[in-house]
């Protein structure tokens, strides 16, 4: 039982949800540290050990990238998520970074109305505090989604 | 050519329209599965390297068709309808399985992995009572084989036993693109799936059009990746189902897109993270894009060093699943393999180019519905469908309308 550290991450998972609902998507790098990785994948890739990510970054100035694509370059209906996201299960590594398994659910909501279960999995952290003992970040976030199907286009990110 | 078909006839002007009721009538849509992905032509199942042991099966389709592709206990790829003879249950429920025997869950007939019916529970009864009458043969009803064909680690299968062989269907100028890119035992990387909210041929249509992809995709366009501006060529085979096209990585840094205003052509967007377009010439030929559709369900794509293998599956005349695989080479350097998984980011659902793909043929299907009895415009190029430089041009469509309507006969 860690209370007190699960009570930040979920403070921290909280946060991160209501950014990407709230379309601050300019804030959501911010996350994650300077070399985060973050990958979304399937459970079936997960469990098989292949590597292959539907996003596959490795630093936060490829999450910085792929905001600044999603605003300027890239050609997708307008739609906003809803995220629920479980109380994480918190465990400390032996770097001393917490590992955090959490599940989550998002409602995406296109700009028709439809709404519609779009995804749901688990997150699998590493998170880390700032040195100055300030904020909470991701040193990795692997979104493990627990189906192989993503309906249409993933485009903003879970 | 009959050109009418359920009261539906096709523009008198060829190739060149394309009426909107091929992507909304359901009776078209059932004559599909059954005289394209039932009929002569050859469909993708899989990888080879899917089915690297024997006594190994995994699940595919000819169309809506479920299919068993197995590698026998000799080494033998096989493939057959995934049916049981009996009462028709599914034989393979799961993706992929390792056995000498498959078993119906439904009332236990088992099959080997060439498809034949082995064993029926309790077919003389018990006590004397009950089961199969002598003269019953069920095998009849076996589930149906396919044909398979090999071709550079690609598994394909047809139904048919008319459907030329696989490489007179491919033709050798596809086959060349073929081998070019599966030059060695290839390692999956993984695999996801994608709902495109369109007919099937729409998306089939998007990868043959050769002139949207640096007028959609701002990625192509901006980074240099694949303008039209840049050497390349279009093949097309005879039937007009198979093509390839292929863009040189080099570009002459020329402005015609920023000079034309396409929104496509963005000066200002700049990578803080350049490594995303990183990449090596692997196969040595300056060829930095290519992309092979064969009608009616497969794409092999070159894009940089991102690798894939997809699987068009029409899932109802507004709904196809597009199985991606990306893979790359068993002799791969770590570094290599990173920059096949970073260059991934331009792929798949979320991919900066595919994602858009994924979107467009939908945008279709939901303005078409309205319109059956009016027609597209696919006359960039003019009315051939013959190979070219050239790549502001619509032939490798008009060839998979060429292909689709002989096939139809319509
Ligand atoms: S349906 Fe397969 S055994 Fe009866
Ligand atoms: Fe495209």
């Amino acid at each position: 039982m860690l209370p007190e550290l699960q009570l930040a991450i979920l403070d921290l998972n909280a946060r991160y949800a209501q950014t990407i609902d709230d379309g601050r998507l300019e804030d959501w790098p911010e996350f994650f540290t300077e070399t985060a990785r973050y990958v979304v994948t399937t459970a079936e890739n997960f469990e098989r050990g292949l590597p292959l990510g539907i996003i596959y970054a490795t630093s936060r100035a490829m999450l910085r990238d792929r905001v600044r694509s999603l605003r300027e370059a890239n050609v997708y209906e307008a739609q906003r998520y809803r995220h629920m996201v479980s109380l994480p299960l918190v465990e400390l590594g032996p770097d001393g970074a917490a590992r955090a398994t959490t599940s989550f659910m998002v409602v995406r909501v296109m700009h028709s109305g439809e709404t519609s279960v779009f995804a749901s999995g688990r997150y699998r952290d590493h998170i880390i505090s700032d040195a100055n003992g300030g904020a909470l970040r991701f040193a990795e976030r692997i979104v493990v989604l627990d189906s192989r199907r993503v309906d249409t286009l993933l485009a903003l990110p879970l | 050519m009959n050109l009418k078909r359920n009261g539906r006839q096709w523009p008198l002007e060829g190739n060149t329209r394309v009426p909107y009721w091929v992507y909304s009538d359901d009776e078209i849509y059932a004559q599909e599965q059954e005289r394209i992905f039932r009929g002569p032509s050859w469909s993708f199942l899989c990888l080879e390297a899917e089915l690297a042991k024997p006594n190994s099966w995994r699940t595919s389709s000819l169309g809506e068709m479920p299919v068993v592709v197995a590698r026998d206990g000799r080494g033998e790829l096989r493939a057959f309808e995934n049916r049981c003879a009996h009462r028709g249950a599914l034989l393979c429920l799961k993706d992929r399985g390792e056995d000498r025997k498959i078993v119906c869950v439904y009332h236990n007939w088992t099959y080997d992995l060439e498809g034949n019916l082995t064993g029926i529970a309790f077919r003389r009864g018990l006590g004397g009572q009950g089961g199969l009458p002598e003269d019953c043969r069920p095998e009849t009803q076996a589930p149906r084989k396919l044909r398979v064909a090999t071709l550079a680690g690609l598994v394909f299968g047809t139904l048919s036993a008319t459907a030329p062989a696989l490489e007179t269907y491919l033709g050798e100028a596809i086959i060349e693109r073929i081998r070019r890119v599966m030059r060695a035992p290839i390692k999956v990387l993984g695999t996801y799936s994608q709902i495109v909210p369109s007919n099937w041929k729409l998306y089939l249509e998007n990868v043959k059009d050769t002139y949207h992809a640096s007028l959609l995709h701002t990625f192509f366009t901006t980074f240099r990746l694949a303008r039209l501006t840049q050497k390349g060529a279009l093949i097309i085979n005879d039937s007009g189902g198979g093509h390839a096209s292929l863009t040189m990585a080099a570009d002459s840094g020329g402005r015609e897109y920023e000079q034309a205003g396409m929104r496509t052509a963005q000066e200002g967007l700049k990578l803080e993270a350049p490594e995303l377009l990183q990449s090596v010439d692997e196969f040595g030929d300056g060829c930095g894009v290519q992309i092979v559709a064969v009608f009616p369900s497969f794409v092999l794509q070159q894009i940089r060093n991102s690798l894939a293998v997809r699987r068009i599956v029409p899932q109802g005349l507004g709904r196809t699943e597009l199985i991606w695989t990306a893979f790359g080479f068993e002799d791969d350097s770590p570094e290599l393999t990173e920059m096949r998984l970073r260059q991934a980011n331009l792929i798949g659902p979320a991919g900066y180019v595919s994602m858009e793909d994924g979107a467009a043929p939908g945008f279709v299907q939901r303005a078409a519905l309205a319109a059956p009895e009016l027609l597209s415009v696919v006359e960039m190029g003019g009315s051939g469908i013959s190979s070219s430089e050239s790549k502001v041009s619509e032939a490798a469509v008009r060839g998979m309308w060429h292909a689709w309507r002989e096939q139809m006969g319509i």
